[in-house]
């Protein structure tokens, strides 16, 4: 269960986080959560976005206050500084989930601007009139709009890992889906923001290969909670997003297996993703800049750097272990109060998200009676539309967790739900 | 926010006015909140340019389920020119609570659905 692949904090980063696992004292370094107000502050939206330790931002501020200034082509000392931190940002962020070298790691704005630079450059580029793409029905927005966009534009199909009752794939049906080889990739989220479901990401990269289909991977709800190895996975494309990895918004990362980023076209145009520009044609940087166009978030990869720094201190299968263990208290207490449904598996196939309904309380309500006791969770469809709508409910009230939530969390969730029930019980 | 659930709208969620459906209306219009799936319809009998008859159906949070009975209530019998007059303060007085701007877009959409069917069109006059 020990990870412990300890990277030393270095000069970029500051304390190492509390070890061994201790969430109380994980949570004293949040200063958000620790801050004084009229009434604690129980926050069970961290699927949404993560706090942010002081690590993160003490990175930032020096950063700013230091060697802010623009990267790759001033030789003047800070420049040189700033390009650095940047640099080095990508290279610890590439250990984190083993790449085989940083040039694989491009930055984004976010998950979605990842997810799009993958339909955009390479679907575009790989794809014809008649090929067609496998989602699920558990996606994000993120994972099937920019798909449908493609989709119209090159009149591909798409195609729908069917959901089993328990709200996971169906994976009997992928090889149906791909066997007449038109299929030229498998794009799936790796953890449900809603189901809280961790898809077989491995059996479903083995038999989309077996039929020449590229598998992409939305890692925005996995990579801040379990660790992530793209070669074990085996993957092509995977995209996640700083934001709800402990790290600042407005920076986002896809990694790609390096022989297809080479051969793709750029995503954006603009500078430092050229080697040389003539007025009528250029030709392009080498990875991973030639799909950085324009001036990146500096400030917040410098943040994202030691994001993941204080993630690897912690171990990540120590923060797995904790959410799992968030879900099951989660399911177990929940299941004493009447009328509440949770949805999607049982707590050892979910990462830490459990979303539910609550027969005669509408999710918003809910969010707002446990609003009026500090607990910040979760309500609406979560950018999830199709999946509410095969469940048939309109919305779900969601809470979830990260290595600062605490069981005196769920206490007041469960507390909060009893005076939601008997403030609307009709 | 302490009265957020003040016992009005708590009466009128779960005993709501004017809740069902007429048969062929004059107009009816049904519109729904993206961001959490509330919904609204609202179908209207017109007599001498009166809300002769005012039914709506839906469904929702509190906030919205109250506000469409409050108003159909609040609406009935009275001339066309006076209930399209009615705007967002007129509702909110009517809630009579204060709402952030993601529940205020539950607090307004009924009123938002009785213009568009009531113009017979949308209006985008609510929407900020």
């Amino acid at each position: 269960m020990s990870s412990d692949t300890r990277v030393q904090t270095g000069g970029a980063a500051s304390a190492a986080p509390p070890n061994p696992f201790d969430p109380r004292r994980i949570r004293e370094e949040f200063p958000l959560l620790t801050a004084k107000r009229d009434k604690p502050m129980v926050y069970l939206d961290s699927a949404a976005t993560s706090q942010k330790p002081q690590a993160v931002l003490d990175a930032m501020t020096r950063y700013y206050g230091t060697c802010n200034a623009n990267i790759h082509r001033g030789v003047y000392g800070i420049a040189e500084e700033a390009t650095a931190l940047y640099e080095d940002a990508r290279r610890v962020f590439a250990r984190f989930i083993n790449a085989a070298s940083p040039r694989e790691v491009i930055f984004t704005r976010n998950s979605t601007e990842a997810l799009n630079l993958v339909a955009y450059a390479w679907g575009r580029w790989a794809l014809k009139k008649g090929d067609a793409i496998v989602l699920t029905p558990m996606e994000h927005h993120s994972n099937l709009v920019p798909w449908q966009m493609l989709a119209a534009e090159r009149e591909l199909e798409l195609r729908f890992i069917p959901l089993t009752g328990t709200g996971e794939l169906d994976l009997a049906a992928l090889p149906g889906l791909l066997a007449d080889g038109r299929a030229k990739l498998v794009s799936v989220v790796h953890v449900s923001n809603v189901l809280g479901t961790v898809n077989p990401v491995q059996e479903i990269t083995r038999l989309a290969h077996e039929q020449g289909a590229l598998v992409c991977i939305d890692a925005s709800q996995s990579a801040a909670h379990m660790k992530l190895d793209v070669q074990a996975l085996g993957v092509d494309f995977l995209a996640c997003t700083s934001h709800k990895m402990l790290g600042p918004t407005g920076i986002g990362m896809l990694w790609g297996r390096r022989s297809l980023l080479e051969a793709m076209p750029p995503f954006l145009g603009g500078g430092e993703m050229i080697r040389e520009v003539k007025l009528t044609h250029s030709t392009w940087n080498e990875l991973p800049w030639k799909f950085e166009a324009g001036t990146m978030a500096i400030a917040e990869a410098v943040g994202l750097g030691a994001a993941v720094r204080y993630l690897d201190a912690l171990g990540m299968d120590h923060v797995f272990a904790h959410d799992r263990a968030l879900a099951t208290l989660t399911m177990e207490k929940l299941a004493d109060v009447p009328g509440l449904r949770v949805l999607g598996p049982a707590a050892d196939r979910r990462g830490g998200v459990v979303a539910f309904t609550l027969e005669g309380v509408h999710p918003h309500d809910i969010a707002t009676v446990l609003d009026q006791s500090g607990v910040c969770v979760r309500a609406g469809h979560h950018c999830a539309m199709p999946l509410h709508e095969h469940l048939g409910i309109p919305a779900s009230t969601r809470a979830s967790f990260h290595c600062y939530s605490c069981d005196e969390d769920i206490d007041a969730l469960v507390t909060g739900l009893h005076r939601a029930r008997a403030v609307f019980a009709r | 926010m302490d009265d957020l659930f003040r016992e009005t709208i708590l009466e009128h969620y779960r005993n709501p006015s004017c809740q069902g459906s007429i048969e062929n209306p004059d107009l009816a219009y049904e519109d729904f909140n993206p961001l959490c799936g509330d919904r609204v319809r609202m179908e209207f009998r017109i007599v001498d340019d009166k809300i002769a008859e005012v039914r709506w159906n839906g469904h929702g949070c509190s906030i919205s389920q109250a506000a469409a009975s409050m108003l159909c209530e609040r609406i009935e019998g009275r001339p066309l020119d006076e209930v399209k007059a009615i705007d967002r303060d007129e509702v909110m007085e009517m809630l009579g609570i204060e709402l952030g701007p993601v529940r205020l877009k539950c607090a307004l959409l009924s009123l938002k659905t009785m213009k568009a069917g009531l113009y017979g069109m949308t209006t985008d006059e609510e929407d900020d």
